[in-house]
C-alpha cells in the first residue's frame, strides 16, 4: 500500500474482551468502508424476486451504487432508474417525480413485469412525501404490476427496524394469500440457498414436506406459492421481523430457528420445528459425533495457526469463538463493530473465560490503517478479517453461506481445513460484490 | 422524459468527485452521509483504494442528529479522527440530506480547522451534479488555499496538468503519458492535479509558464491559477499526433503572451467537418478532444455528446449538452458510429457501429481492464 499519509498517525489498539462493553465496544464516529465486498446489498437481495423489475428514485450519489451493482450483476434489464435533482427538493414535486417517473419506465419496458419494487430514500422521507399515496396511484394506473415499497434510507437506520430487516421483509410482501397447505413449509429470509446438509432441511424431506425458498423459485408463479406454506422458517435474525409481518398479514404461523453453534440451541431449534409439524426429530447423537471429531481433527492439523474471525462470516461470530476457543484452537480476534442481543451470552462466557480474546471494529476510522502491510499466515474466517489481516488462508464465506445446525459446525471446520492448506487470490476474491448472487464483477 | 433511465448507468456523483481530487495529498475527506457513500466511492470510482492508505471517510449521519441540527457531533468526529490520524488537511463534502437541511459547509470547516489547527475546507456538494462538479470545486480550493504565493516563475518552458482524476483516465499511465508529452515538448511538469504528485509539488503550481487543462475538472483550477500567478492555460487533452501539436503551439503561444490562445478559447475546438457521421459521449473536454483527434486524423465528421457539467460556450453548434437517456436516444439518431462506454450500448441505434470507450466514471470498475490510455495508444 502506498502511503501518501503521515507514518505517526496513532494505531488503533483493538481491546480485550475482558475490557469490552456491550453492545457497543467501540465509540461511534467517522466510519470506514474496506475493500471486502462480499455481503449484499438492497439491490441483490430485491432481484431474488422472480421477474421483478426494481426502479430506484433517488439522488445522483445514491444511484451510482445500486446502478452498478445492477450492472455487475448483469441485471441492468431488471433495473430503472429516476433521479431526483435538486429543484425537486425546492419545488416540492418529489411525488409526482416518483408516480411520473415510474409510469414512464414501466411504459418503456420491453415486456411488462408482474411486479416492481419502487425503492424510496431519505429525501422522501424527510420531504414528508406521502408514500401511501404514490404506491396507491401506481397500483391504479398498472392494476397489472404488483408494486411494494421498498427502501434505500440509511438515515433511518437507528430507527426502528434497520435497512437490512427492511429489505427482507419487503421480499414477501409481495405474496398474496392463498388456501394453505399444511404439507408445505417456507424458509424464508435468507439471500443464499439452505444447504442440503443441513439438518433442517434434513427433517422437512424426511417429514415429507414441500419446501420453499425464494432462493430456488425461477418464475414469479412459483415464488407466489410460498404462500401457501402454513409455516415459514426464518433463521436470520434480520428475517424474524419480517417472517411476524407476513404471518400476520396472509396467515400461517412463523418460527424463527436462530444460526448457532451450540448444540443445545440447535437441539432446541429442532424441537420447535417437531412440535410445530408433529414430527419425531431424530436423535442427531452421531452428528454431535461427527462435530466433535471434526473439531479435534481440525485442531490437530491447525494447531496454533493463529485464527481471526469477522461478523460477515455468520450471525454468530462470538458463538464461532467460543466454540473454537473451547475446543483449543488460537483464536485471537474477532471484528465486530457491535454485540447483538442474541450474542450477549457468549460475549459474558469469553468475558470470563477467554479475556484475552481481542475485539476490532471494523468501521473505526484508524481501520484505514490496520491492515497488515506484509502477507501473514493468520487463518481468517470471512472477508474483512482476511483483508485485515493480510491473509490468503481464508473462508472464503458470507452471511453463513446457508449453513444451519450442525453442519454449521461440521462445514465451517472443513472450509477451515481446506482455506489452511491451500492458499486463495484474497485480494481479487474479496472486492467481488454480493457473493453468490451470480455477479461477476468487472468484465 | 427528463430524469429517468430505463437501463443505462448513472454517472459519479459530485461528493465522489471530491474524493477523488483529493485522494492523493494525503488530507482527509469526511462525506457527510448516513450509509453508503463510501462503499460505492470506494467500490466503484475509487481504483486507488486497495493500494493507497487515503482516508476518506463518512458521517455516519443519522435521523435524529439531521432533524435536531447536531453539527456537534460530526465536529467532534472529525476533531477526533483528526487528533489520531494527523491529516495535511480536512474536507467536508455534502449529499443530500445536509443539502436539505441546509448545512453551512464554510462554518463547520472554520470550526473543525479551529479547534484542530488543521487547514479545512468545506463544499456543498448535494450529490445531486456530477463528479465534475465536485471535483472543480476541489482542485479550484487546493489552488487558493495551497498554492505558494509570490513566488518566481520558472526560467524555463514548465506547466502544470489540471484536471486528473481516474474518473476520467482510470489508472492505465494516461497521466504519465500526459506528462511525457509536455516534457518531450520541452516543458517541466511541475505538478499533476491530482494524480502522481504530493501536496508540496502541488504548492509549487504557481511557478509554471503554463497550465495544461485536460478535463473539466481542471478548468476552475486553471482559472483562480490565472487570477492568481497571471498563469496562462490551454484546454484540451493530448489525443492523437496532430491534435498534440496544436496544443504544443497553443502552449506555447500562451506562455508568449501571457493569455489563452484565441484558438483555445470558445469554442473548444472548430470542426471544419460538417455533420454529424460519429457521435463520442462523455465528458466535455475529453470527448471534444477526442473528436477533435478523429476529425484530424482519419477525416471523418465527429459530434460530441456531453454528458457532464461543461459550459456551452466551449461547445461547437452540432455538439449538445445532453443529461438524460432520451435525450440521448434523440440525439444520436441518424449516426453510423458511436464511440461511448459499453453501459450506454443498449440505446444506441441498431444500425450504427458501437466503439465501446469505457469510463470509470459512467461505469465504474466493470471495464477498468479494457480502459484505453488515448494519449499513449491513440489509433
Amino acid at each position: 500500500m502506498k502511503r501518501v499519509n503521515d507514518p505517526n498517525a496513532r494505531k488503533l489498539e483493538g481491546i480485550r474482551i475482558a475490557d469490552a462493553k456491550f453492545p457497543a465496544p467501540f465509540a461511534s464516529g467517522l466510519e470506514y468502508a474496506t475493500p471486502a465486498r462480499g455481503t449484499w446489498n438492497i439491490v441483490h437481495t430485491g432481484m431474488l424476486i422472480p421477474e421483478a423489475h426494481e426502479i430506484f428514485v433517488c439522488a445522483a450519489s445514491c444511484l451510482r451504487g445500486v446502478v452498478l451493482t445492477a450492472a455487475e450483476m448483469g441485471a441492468e434489464e431488471r433495473f430503472s432508474t429516476v433521479e431526483i435533482k435538486e429543484h425537486n427538493l425546492y419545488e416540492g414535486d418529489l411525488e409526482n417525480l416518483l408516480i411520473e417517473g415510474v409510469c414512464d419506465i414501466i411504459e418503456k419496458l420491453p415486456k411488462r413485469p408482474p411486479a416492481v419494487l419502487v425503492y424510496t430514500s431519505c429525501v422522501h422521507h424527510f420531504a414528508g412525501c406521502d408514500l401511501e399515496m404514490m404506491y396507491e396511484e401506481l397500483r391504479n394506473r398498472f392494476p397489472d404490476i404488483d408494486f411494494t415499497d421498498c427502501y434505500m434510507n440509511p438515515i433511518m437506520r437507528k430507527s426502528g427496524l434497520t435497512p437490512d430487516q427492511l429489505m427482507r421483509s419487503r421480499l414477501y410482501m409481495l405474496l398474496k394469500e392463498r388456501p394453505k397447505k399444511e404439507n408445505a413449509v417456507a424458509i424464508i429470509g435468507n439471500d443464499l440457498p439452505t444447504r442440503e446438509e443441513s439438518e433442517l432441511l434434513e427433517i422437512l424431506k424426511a417429514a415429507g414436506v414441500k419446501i420453499h425458498e425464494i432462493t430456488s423459485c425461477k418464475t414469479y408463479e412459483e415464488y407466489q406459492k410460498m404462500a401457501e406454506a402454513g409455516l415459514y422458517i426464518s433463521y436470520n435474525p434480520a428475517a424474524a421481523a419480517g417472517g411476524e409481518m407476513l404471518a400476520k398479514r396472509i396467515g400461517g404461523e412463523h418460527l424463527y430457528v436462530p444460526f448457532s453453534f451450540d448444540y443445545d440451541e440447535i437441539k432446541a431449534g429442532l424441537e420447535k420445528i417437531g412440535k410445530r409439524l408433529g414430527i419425531e426429530i431424530p436423535d442427531f447423537s452421531d452428528k454431535k459425533v461427527t462435530c466433535e471429531r471434526a473439531l479435534k481433527e481440525t485442531c490437530e492439523l491447525i494447531g496454533k495457526t493463529p485464527i481471526s474471525i469477522d461478523y460477515t462470516y455468520c450471525t454468530r461470530p462470538l458463538g464461532l469463538a467460543k466454540m473454537l476457543l473451547n475446543a483449543g484452537f488460537a483464536v485471537e480476534k474477532v471484528y465486530v463493530d457491535a454485540i447483538t442481543g442474541e450474542e450477549k451470552a457468549d460475549f459474558i462466557y469469553l468475558q470470563e473465560h477467554f479475556p484475552d480474546l481481542l475485539l476490532y471494529p471494523t468501521v473505526h476510522a484508524g481501520m484505514r490503517f490496520m491492515a497488515k502491510k506484509e502477507k501473514t499466515n493468520v487463518l481468517a474466517i470471512g472477508q474483512k478479517a482476511a483483508y485485515f489481516d493480510n491473509t490468503n488462508h481464508f473462508v472464503n464465506v458470507v452471511e453463513g453461506g446457508g449453513m444451519w445446525g450442525y453442519d454449521a459446525v461440521i462445514h465451517t471446520l472443513e472450509l477451515m481445513r481446506e482455506a489452511y492448506l491451500k492458499e486463495k487470490d484474497m485480494r481479487n476474491l474479496i472486492q467481488i460484490k454480493g457473493m453468490g448472487c451470480g455477479c461477476g464483477g468487472c468484465r | 422524459m427528463k430524469q429517468t433511465a430505463r437501463i443505462i448507468s448513472t454517472y459519479s456523483a459530485d461528493t465522489f468527485g471530491v474524493c477523488s481530487a483529493l485522494f492523493e495529498l494525503g488530507g482527509m475527506v469526511v462525506m457527510h452521509d448516513a450509509s453508503g457513500c463510501n462503499s460505492t466511492y470506494t467500490t466503484h470510482d475509487e481504483p486507488r483504494w486497495y493500494d493507497m492508505d487515503s482516508m476518506v471517510y463518512i458521517s455516519g449521519l443519522s435521523e435524529m442528529e439531521a432533524i435536531m441540527g447536531d453539527d456537534e457531533k460530526l465536529i467532534g468526529d472529525i476533531v477526533a479522527a483528526a487528533e489520531d490520524l494527523q491529516p495535511k488537511f480536512i474536507a467536508i463534502a455534502g449529499t443530500p440530506i445536509p443539502t436539505m437541511t441546509g448545512f453551512d459547509f464554510t462554518a463547520v470547516a472554520e470550526l473543525v480547522e479551529a479547534r484542530t489547527g488543521i487547514p479545512a475546507f468545506g463544499f456543498a456538494t448535494t450529490g445531486m451534479k456530477t463528479y465534475v462538479e465536485g471535483a472543480a470545486m476541489a482542485f479550484a480550493g487546493i489552488a487558493r488555499r495551497f498554492v505558494k504565493r509570490n513566488v518566481e516563475k520558472t526560467a524555463h518552458l514548465s506547466a502544470n496538468i489540471l484536471g486528473v482524476t481516474p474518473l476520467d483516465f482510470s489508472v492505465n499511465g494516461s497521466e504519465a503519458s500526459m506528462k511525457t508529452f509536455l516534457e518531450k515538448a520541452g516543458f517541466e511538469v511541475l505538478s499533476c492535479w491530482a494524480m502522481g504528485s504530493s501536496l508540496e509539488e502541488i504548492a509549487e503550481a504557481g511557478r509554471a509558464s503554463v497550465n495544461l487543462v485536460v478535463s473539466s475538472t481542471g478548468i476552475e483550477a486553471a482559472r483562480a491559477l490565472k487570477e492568481l500567478f497571471g498563469t496562462p492555460y490551454v484546454v484540451g487533452t493530448p489525443i492523437g499526433s496532430t491534435f498534440q501539436k496544436i496544443l504544443v503551439e497553443e502552449l506555447l503561444e500562451a506562455v508568449r503572451t501571457g493569455e489563452i490562445p484565441a484558438k483555445n478559447r470558445r469554442p473548444l475546438m472548430k470542426s471544419s467537418l460538417a455533420g454529424s457521421e460519429i457521435a463520442v459521449i462523455g465528458e466535455g473536454v475529453t470527448a471534444l478532444s477526442l473528436a477533435h483527434a478523429i476529425e484530424l486524423e482519419y477525416e471523418r465528421s465527429v459530434k460530441i455528446l456531453c454528458t457532464t457539467e461543461c459550459e456551452r460556450i466551449y461547445l461547437r453548434d452540432k455538439d449538445a449538452l445532453v443529461t438524460c437517456e432520451d435525450e440521448i436516444i434523440e440525439a444520436l439518431q441518424g449516426v453510423k458510429m458511436v464511440i461511448a462506454d459499453p453501459l450506454y450500448e443498449p440505446i444506441c441505434p441498431k444500425n450504427a457501429a458501437f466503439i465501446p470507450l469505457p469510463a470509470e466514471s459512467f461505469s465504474g470498475r466493470i471495464y477498468r481492464k479494457n480502459i484505453p490510455n488515448l494519449i499513449a495508444e491513440f489509433e
